[in-house]
């Protein structure tokens, strides 16, 4: 049974949110989809997970904004149960006493900013404009496959004259700014708006999440940005949870899937791309099964695409080159706790409602900056960044009646450590050291904790198969971004392989569980089969 | 001396509090309040988003003693509502709730409302405008006895999918047994209070029936139970929103009532609302049954349907064409919302025939207003069936905890 062959239009590799976005999109058109996934279950980086009791833990991704309507929307995604959640505003503690928090309210954002500074209350007003203009410009590119620069063929002609007037459009003096946007640090454009500390390390956290600079390191700024490029109902920059956790992300595609007759296989581990006459063919599995297809597409990382799973004699040498130096580095750790009650924070006042949003407690921009310094010598960050949230306040699936789940996204951690190899008493002690820090602005969260899953930028490779954990296949830098993403010369999901594409994160726009890359991964597949059709 | 006025007189302050407005008031933030049947409502606490996504994902407090009460008695109680609805109320067992329309005779709404039958000859008929003036006219030759009782019953909508767990916790012993349109007597604490499985959000949901000194009491029961399940209390708006989305009407705003409207070619039928499954010809008599026969045969010139608009801007009174160059106008918009749970853009609209006919595209109008500058889109619109949202737990028995 298991050397038979089956033959698909498609075989998808990994049923990550890309993966199966890709999938649904092509299975839409009519073709015969059947994606493989390595782990018993689905989902890749978005999953819900019950590893504790009745806890739900979204314990890789955990938050979602930049899921694109336009895809929810064609692939039926609340049809097929999918609900987000928005949840407003969060906080960030300060050593000593003291908070400032975010506010959906206009007016009590307004004076929460005041309390800090009067100038930067105001100042928000530019922030939000100035932010609100480099989003309406980036957002048309995201669902656009990026031109070819070097191509004189029409279509890569038309999409870099349809870029040329974008920019021309938005003027002159606009354009600088989305230049040096793009380029400068998180921690210069802040210090362009706001004068209060806290304010502006409140907003440098998300230039730091998932990537490995520094608030004051170029680039860092366009990471900031691309966490406001989504929009929850077109409130920009709003971030909200899946209702039953990230997994609800991967199982409405799913079943979105299977109603168009697509398919999705668990535990079907791929050895290798199989390659005949210079072309994919399809897939081995580990068990010496061969999958057969005329496509296929790999949402696995660059690396591991064409490190792990294809050959090196059927690739050039340059493109292997370039995917040896693409940047996908280990940043990031996350600890998933079941907790037995809702634990205080002394310095949030009681009532208020940021206590539902992201909580964060590092209160100035250089000890955000002394936290990286840890991570470059190969240490996990002492005084380390957080991204903290307790979903089980708004959605109440996610834990117990009275009991919470509190995802907790850790910056700094690094994938190689200085003194050697990850061990069980080194996960330990990384997470031992987050819960302290917590704890040192909860006095009874860690008599709360019932379970806590550790999980380093080495566990998340093992378990998740994202190369060194990095969250986002791939830094968000301006050298791996549009044409240059993953590498320069292959930035429209094709491969040096011919019947091989790729749908990961790894590819433009890049990751935050858009999937913009799967959806235009699918585009350009059907193009290329129109046209040999 | 006693003034015989009300304190403070209505010519002073026009609109009542509901028995809920000491807590009402004290919960909401931003002074958003709205005039409903004469009473002084809130139509938001914080955040109209905050509020629908409470309805969709936990649990919601929803005033709702404006709604216009009758009592309805006597001997000839179930002949009088018979041929006074459109539905046969014959078929409608004691602890049961019906939905329907009444009309003129020439088949026209007056309004929709609920009947509840507490006895074999006792209903309470809850409306959205006043009716007693109908109503009487109705009853000549029935022995009927039909009185207002919207001042002696306090009413709240408890609706979401925790809302039947907040429920038990509250002390409704038995409450999961409810099915759909079912009600049921309950004591807690000592008050009597009667919950009905209806509602107006097209989610898992109940609404719970009680003397108004017993109001605050429950409220503040209520929310205790409702603290680490999510029960918030919802304004106006945001419950306009969700009852869009389950495709239900709204009078004065879907349509007048015949009562009401003075324009010739303004009132609406039953048939013509997409309500053609209230109205059941195999009963004895009812007013506008002869109209409505009518209409049926001749086939209906227009027709309220669901629309899918294109792009994310509400298509809110948009004119409907036939064309994307907008020449032929072949109806208009009543209500319209982007749906944050369904992530498309909804409206309900009058179609005129040929063009309601479901899978047909027609082209609203849509004027946007972008920092002052006046822009004008015409969208494509695919006429849909409704209801836009239906989630299977609204009917589960026994319902689901979240």
């Amino acid at each position: 049974m298991s050397a038979r062959t089956q033959r698909h239009d498609v075989v998808v590799v990994g049923a990550g949110h890309n993966g199966l976005v890709a999938a649904c999109y092509l299975a839409r058109a009519g073709l015969d989809v059947l994606v493989v996934e390595r782990n018993d279950y689905i989902g890749g980086a978005a999953v819900s997970r019950q590893l504790y009791q009745d806890f739900t833990y979204s314990n890789c991704s955990y938050v979602c904004s930049l899921l694109r309507p336009e895809i929810m929307r064609t692939l039926e995604l609340p049809r097929y149960g999918l609900q987000i959640i928005p949840y407003d505003g969060g906080c960030t503690m300060m050593r000593g006493g003291g908070h400032f928090a975010l506010y959906d309210n206009h007016d009590a954002l307004r004076r929460e900013i005041a309390r800090h500074s009067k100038r930067d209350a105001e100042a928000y007003h530019r922030f939000s404009r100035d932010i609100i203009r480099q989003c309406k410009f980036i957002k048309p590119l995201l669902l656009r496959e990026p031109p070819d620069p070097t191509s004189f063929r029409p279509r890569d002609l038309m999409e870099l004259l349809y870029l040329g007037q974008r920019l021309h459009r938005v003027g002159e003096e606009r354009m600088y700014d989305t230049i040096r946007f793009w380029t400068m640090s998180a921690a210069d454009f802040l210090d362009e708006y706001f004068e209060s500390e806290i304010v502006k390390a409140h907003f440098s956290g998300s230039s730091i999440i998932g990537t490995a600079l520094g608030p004051r390191s170029p680039g860092s700024a366009y990471v900031l940005l691309h966490h406001y490029m989504g929009d929850i109902d077109e409130t920009v920059g709003a971030w909200g949870f899946a209702r039953g956790g990230m997994g609800a992300i991967t199982a409405a595609l799913t079943s979105s899937l299977r109603a168009s007759g697509g398919d999705v296989r668990v535990s079907a581990p791929v050895a290798e791309v199989l390659v005949r006459g210079g072309r994919a063919r399809g897939v081995v599995l580990e068990s010496g099964e061969e999958i057969e297809a005329r496509t296929v597409i790999s949402n696995l990382d660059v690396k591991r695409t064409f490190l792990k799973t294809v050959a090196p004699e059927h690739l050039p040498d340059d493109f292997l080159s370039a995917v040896r130096r693409f940047k996908i580095r280990g940043s990031s750790g996350k600890l998933n706790i079941a907790l037995d009650g809702l634990p205080t924070f002394p310095s949030i006042p009681a009532g208020a409602p940021c206590l539902r949003g992201d909580l964060h407690i590092t209160d100035t921009i250089a000890m955000m900056e002394r936290a990286y310094d840890d991570w470059k010598d190969g240490r996990w960050s002492a005084t380390p960044y957080v991204d903290m949230l307790m979903p089980s306040q708004i959605d109440p699936t996610m834990a117990p009646d009275g009991k919470h789940y509190m995802s907790v996204f850790v910056q700094y951690c690094p994938y190689e450590l200085a003194d050697g190899p990850w061990t069980d008493a080194k996960r330990q002690a990384f997470g031992a050291n987050v819960i302290d820090s917590i704890a040192a602005h909860s006095p009874d969260f860690k008599s709360l904790i019932r379970h806590a899953e550790i999980r380093t930028p080495w566990d998340i490779e093992n378990e998740v198969g994202l190369t060194e954990g990095n969250i986002f296949q791939g830094e968000l830098t301006m050298d791996q971004l549009l044409f240059n993403r993953p590498v320069p010369g292959y930035a429209q999901y094709r491969t040096p392989l011919r019947g091989l594409y790729l749908s990961g994160s790894s590819t433009h726009p890049g990751g935050g569980v858009m999937g913009a890359p799967g959806a235009n991964a699918a585009r350009r597949v059907l193009a290329d089969l129109r046209r040999s059709v | 001396m006693t003034s015989p006025y009300p304190s403070p007189p209505h010519f002073r302050r026009p609109l009542l509090d509901t028995p809920f407005a000491p807590r009402t008031r004290e919960l909401q933030q931003v002074d958003h309040f709205v005039a409903w049947a004469g009473y002084s409502t809130v139509d938001v606490y914080s955040t109209v988003e905050q509020e629908y996504f409470a309805v969709r994902n936990a649990a919601t407090l929803y005033d709702l003693t404006p709604m216009v009460k009758y009592r309805v008695s006597g001997a000839d109680a179930e002949r009088y509502l018979n041929r006074l609805v459109t539905r046969d109320v014959r078929k409608l067992r004691v602890g049961r709730v019906s939905y329907v329309v009444w009309c003129n005779d020439h088949g026209h709404i007056i309004d929709d409302g609920t009947v509840f039958r507490l006895a074999a000859q006792d209903f309470r008929v809850c409306t959205a405008e006043r009716q007693l003036d109908w109503f009487l006219d109705s009853a000549i030759g029935f022995d009927v006895v039909i009185e207002e009782v919207t001042e002696q019953v306090a009413a709240l909508a408890v609706q979401g999918p925790t809302s039947a767990y907040i429920l038990r916790r509250f002390g409704l012993e038995g409450l999961e047994r409810l099915k759909p349109f079912e009600l049921a007597e309950f004591s807690v604490g000592g008050r009597p209070l009667m919950a009905s499985r209806t509602g107006f959000t097209g989610d898992l949901g109940y609404e719970l029936w009680m003397r108004p000194e017993h109001a605050l009491g429950v409220w503040d029961e209520l929310m205790a139970a409702g603290r680490t399940r999510g029960l918030r209390p919802i304004g106006s708006q945001a419950l306009n929103m969700v009852r869009i989305e389950a495709g239900f009407l709204l009078p004065n705003v879907d349509f007048v009532s015949a009562e009401h409207t003075v324009r010739v070619d303004r009132e609406r039928t039953p048939l013509e609302l997409g309500l053609a499954w209230l109205v059941d010809f195999d009963k004895p008599h009812f007013t506008g049954r002869r109209a409505l026969l009518r209409q049926q045969a001749a086939g209906l010139r227009r027709l309220l349907v669901g629309l899918d608009v294109a792009g994310n801007k509400p298509a809110h009174n948009a004119l409907l064409y036939a064309e994307e160059a907008g020449r032929r106008e072949v109806g208009s918009v009543t209500s319209a919302m982007w749906s944050p749970t369904c992530k498309r853009n909804i409206a309900l609209a009058i179609v005129d025939a040929p063009f309601h006919a479901t899978g047909t595209t027609v082209w609203a109008d849509i004027y946007l207003n972008r920092e002052l500058v006046w822009e004008r889109r015409m969208a494509a619109s695919r006429v849909v069936e409704r209801p836009f949202f239906a989630p299977e737990r609204r009917r589960a028995t026994p319902p689901a905890d979240r």
